[in-house]
C-alpha cells in the first residue's frame, strides 16, 4: 500500500474517531443505552461510496477497536463491533442491490447499528426484556441515518479523497 | 423524485416497524413490582407500593431504591452508571438496566411471582 493510502486511511479512521467520541460527549439520552447520533456512520459510508466495501470494513473495524480501547471496556467493544458489523454487511448489501440513494443506505445502517448493539445486549444480559428499547432505536437510528446519509450524500459527490 | 423513491419507502417502513414495536414491546401502564434479574435469573422482587432501599450484590452493587410508586437505582460501582442515569422508571416493561454487572430491573404488574422480597 503506497504512504499516499495509508496517509488517507488514516485522516478517514481519525476522523470517525473524533465523530466517536463527540457523539459520546454529547449526551442524547440517558434513559436509554444505545442512543447514539451515529456519526462515524458518516465516515463509513463515504469510504464505502468513495473506496468500496473493504476499506469501509476496515476502517469501521480500526474505529471500533481504537474507540472502545480508549473510551470504552470489553462490553463496549462487544456492543459497538457488533452494531458496526450489522450495519456495514446490511449497507454493503443495499449499495450493491443499487437501487437506494446514500441515505436510504445510511439509513438502514443506523437502525441496524442500533438493532446490532441491543441484540448483543440481549443476548449478554441473557434477557429479552431489552426489546422495550427497540422503538425508541430504531427512530433514533432513522433520524441519525437521514442526517448522516444528506451530509454524506454531498460528501460522496464533491469531495476526491483518493485518486 | 422518482430516483429517492425507494428511499422514501425504507425510511416509512423504518418508522412503521418501530410503531409496530412500540405497540408490541413497549412500555405498558403503572406497573406493581420491580423485578431484579441477574443475567437472567430473577433473584428478588418488590413491590412498587412500599419504600425501600436494598443493596443488591457485594462486591459489584447497585442499590435499588423505591419510593413514591418508582423505581430507580440511586448508587452502583459499575463505571459507566448508565443504571443511575436512567431515573426512575414505574410503568410495565419500563427497565433499568447495568451491563457490566448483568443486572436488569424490570416493572411487571399483577401478582407476585414466588416470593414477596428476597435479597441475595
Amino acid at each position: 500500500m503506497r504512504s499516499k493510502q495509508v496517509a488517507r486511511y488514516a485522516l478517514l479512521t481519525a476522523l470517525a474517531m473524533v465523530l466517536s467520541w463527540l457523539e459520546a460527549v454529547v449526551p442524547v439520552s440517558a434513559a436509554v443505552p444505545g442512543v447514539k447520533l451515529g456519526l462515524a456512520n458518516l465516515v463509513v459510508i463515504f469510504a464505502l461510496y468513495t473506496v468500496g466495501v473493504k476499506a469501509a470494513a476496515a476502517l469501521s473495524l480500526a474505529r471500533v477497536l481504537l474507540v472502545s480501547l480508549t473510551f470504552g471496556n470489553a462490553y463496549a467493544f462487544a456492543y459497538s463491533l457488533a452494531g458496526a458489523s450489522l450495519s456495514l454487511g446490511v449497507m454493503a448489501l443495499l449499495k450493491s442491490w443499487g437501487r437506494f440513494s446514500p441515505v436510504g443506505v445510511s439509513v438502514a445502517g443506523g437502525v441496524f447499528h442500533n438493532v446490532g448493539q441491543i441484540l448483543v445486549a440481549m443476548a449478554v444480559l441473557e434477557t429479552g426484556l431489552l426489546a422495550a428499547y427497540l422503538p425508541v432505536l430504531v427512530v433514533s437510528g432513522t433520524g441519525a441515518g437521514v442526517a448522516v446519509g444528506v451530509a454524506g450524500a454531498v460528501l460522496i459527490d464533491r469531495v476526491r479523497i483518493l485518486p | 423524485m422518482k430516483k429517492w423513491k425507494y428511499d422514501v419507502l425504507l425510511t416509512g417502513s423504518a418508522l412503521l416497524a418501530a410503531l409496530v414495536l412500540w405497540l408490541i414491546v413497549g412500555p405498558g401502564e403503572k406497573g406493581s413490582w420491580a423485578v431484579v434479574t441477574v443475567a437472567g435469573k430473577e433473584v428478588a422482587r418488590y413491590p412498587l407500593a412500599e419504600e425501600v432501599t436494598v443493596r443488591l450484590g457485594e462486591r459489584d452493587y447497585n442499590i435499588l431504591t423505591i419510593a413514591g410508586g418508582r423505581a430507580s437505582v440511586a448508587e452502583a460501582n459499575c463505571g459507566d452508571l448508565t443504571c443511575v442515569k436512567t431515573g426512575e422508571i414505574s410503568r410495565e416493561g419500563e427497565t433499568i438496566i447495568c451491563l457490566p454487572h448483568k443486572l436488569v430491573v424490570e416493572i411487571a404488574g399483577g401478582e407476585g411471582g414466588e416470593f414477596d422480597a428476597v435479597s441475595g
